[in-house]
């Protein structure tokens, strides 16, 4: 039993990680990972909506009908992320502008519906709870990872604390002023996905066609 | 909980879970419960939230305070108010929220700004937002010490934004500070040296008669207490700067506000 619920939380970390296997929540890994203290904030507004929305779907799951079932499950979301946001306006005021309408946006990111739907629906409230934690942990370790590189190479500083001197500051470093735009995101986890799929090949997908280059004569 | 035998059984709901009558009945519940839960949060955090909004309207206030230089020593929060002023009428609107209100966006909006006629928009601004807001300081006896007012015109490339600070009397000029330009590197950018902005602190912007005074450029005596010395080099944004000053302190600007301010209507 300890050891299944062990594997419900480390499972989405790697192996089963919701942005390089599942491929969803892209939008705000790009968007708030210029720096690692936004990384960190989000990671921890996701984990804390996935894990108490998992938690609450999966506690009236049985008396949810099917047919307003998704209905149900975003007002749930909906409410947990406007908590979230008050709770950041309130205690972390500076970061939260910053992540601006990101924290909303919550609601929106496929991981949260997807996990409601796709687990809490059908298993156990602590499960549940501990299927959200795994996923938003392995949410922000993207992010994290992410939030890093953009930040160490686009401003030389990690958590805003300076570590390579910018030439500009009489330093030997040139910052990099792509990883500071959304492209670079996009190249990175695409990179840490290659990586993974190399060293995990079960995570490599069968091609659903073949590429190919020339004229099509076998074509109807 | 038992989770295994539990989820074999919700794959499957009871009949009477589907039943339109329970749809309704559960989305009610979910519903008020979520409402109840946001309410509270949203209760309990305000406080907190419009502190920090006020802190940080604040801090901005300060900046701009301390950067006029207008004031000698420290400025604490609570002696800045900001209000928002009706520039035809001069006279205070409370319906508008100074934090809120954009003078940039009313600029560009039909409802909230007017056209102005080549003849009179000397500052080049081709249209005026109907508001304003404006700053005053309290000094300990809670009155109004300086009144901070927002200006902005065309130099020589660019649109100049600054502040401009007056005395109590609505005449003396205590500091001028542009916060945004993009004039020529310097040249026009020299009217944010700290050197130039020493030159306007103690002229006076009105006559005895409340008619616009003060001058860029011009002849006259070197310390005449209404004109102040242009910059070599940059004459387009000197007069650039005199005109946005003058349009500003005039009719269709503050001038009726300011009128009001000395009269003591206000």
């Amino acid at each position: 039993m300890a050891g299944r619920r062990w594997q419900t939380l480390t499972n989405p970390l790697i192996s089963d990680n919701p942005v390089t296997l599942q491929i969803l929540g892209i939008c705000s890994a790009l968007a708030v990972t210029t720096s690692l203290d936004t990384a960190l904030v989000m990671t921890i507004a996701v984990t804390s909506v996935l894990a108490f929305s998992g938690l609450a779907i999966s506690l009236i799951r049985a008396h949810v009908p099917r047919s307003i079932r998704i209905i149900v499950q975003i007002t749930i979301i909906a409410s947990l992320v406007i908590i979230v946001d008050l709770i950041l306006k309130a205690y972390f005021f500076e970061i939260g502008k910053r992540l601006s309408v990101f924290v909303g946006l919550i609601v929106t990111n496929c991981i949260v519906l997807g996990r409601a739907e796709g687990f809490a629906m059908r298993n156990g409230p602590v499960d549940s709870m501990l299927d959200g934690i795994g996923n938003g942990l392995g949410y922000g370790l993207v992010l994290m990872i992410v939030g890093s590189l953009r930040e160490l190479l686009g401003h030389g500083s990690l958590f805003g604390k300076q570590i390579l001197l910018p030439v500009s500051q009489g330093g030997g470093f040139e910052p990099l002023h792509l990883m500071l735009l959304p492209p670079s995101a996009f190249f990175i986890i695409a990179c840490i996905i290659w990586f993974i799929r190399r060293k995990r090949p079960e995570q490599q997908e069968q091609a659903e066609f073949r590429v190919r280059i020339g004229q099509s004569e076998d074509s109807p | 909980m038992n989770s295994t035998s539990n989820s074999t059984l919700n794959n499957r709901p009871k009949p009477d879970v589907e039943s339109p009558l329970r749809a309704l009945l559960t989305a009610l519940i979910v519903a008020l419960v979520c409402a109840l839960l946001v309410s509270i949060a949203a209760v309990s955090l305000r406080p907190r939230y419009q502190a920090n909004l006020d802190a940080e309207r604040m801090s901005r206030l300060t900046a701009i305070v301390q950067a006029l230089k207008a004031v000698r020593g420290e400025v604490t929060a609570s002696a800045i108010e900001s209000r928002v002023v009706h520039l035809d009428s001069g006279g205070y609107t409370d319906y508008l929220d100074p934090d809120i209100f954009d003078a940039r966006k009313a600029t560009t909006d039909p409802d909230q700004s007017i056209a102005l006629a080549p003849e009179s928009d000397i500052a080049g601004i081709k249209r005026r937002a109907n508001h304003a807001v404006v700053y005053l300081i309290h000094d300990s006896d809670d009155q109004p010490s300086v009144v901070i007012l927002p200006v902005w015109g065309v130099g020589y490339q660019s649109a100049l934004y600054g502040y401009l600070a007056l005395a109590a009397d609505a005449r003396e000029i205590l500091a001028l500070k542009f916060y945004e330009q993009g004039e020529t590197p310097g040249l026009g950018s020299r009217i944010q040296d700290p050197a130039w902005e020493a030159l306007w602190p103690g002229k006076q912007a009105y006559n005895r008669d409340g008619e616009v005074e003060i001058e860029i450029g011009g002849s006259g005596h070197q310390n005449d207490i209404s004109r102040i010395d242009g910059i070599t080099g940059a004459t387009r944004t000197s007069h650039g700067v005199d005109t946005l000053i003058r349009f500003w302190l005039g009719e269709l600007g503050f001038g009726p506000y300011l009128t009001r301010l000395r009269r003591g209507e206000l």
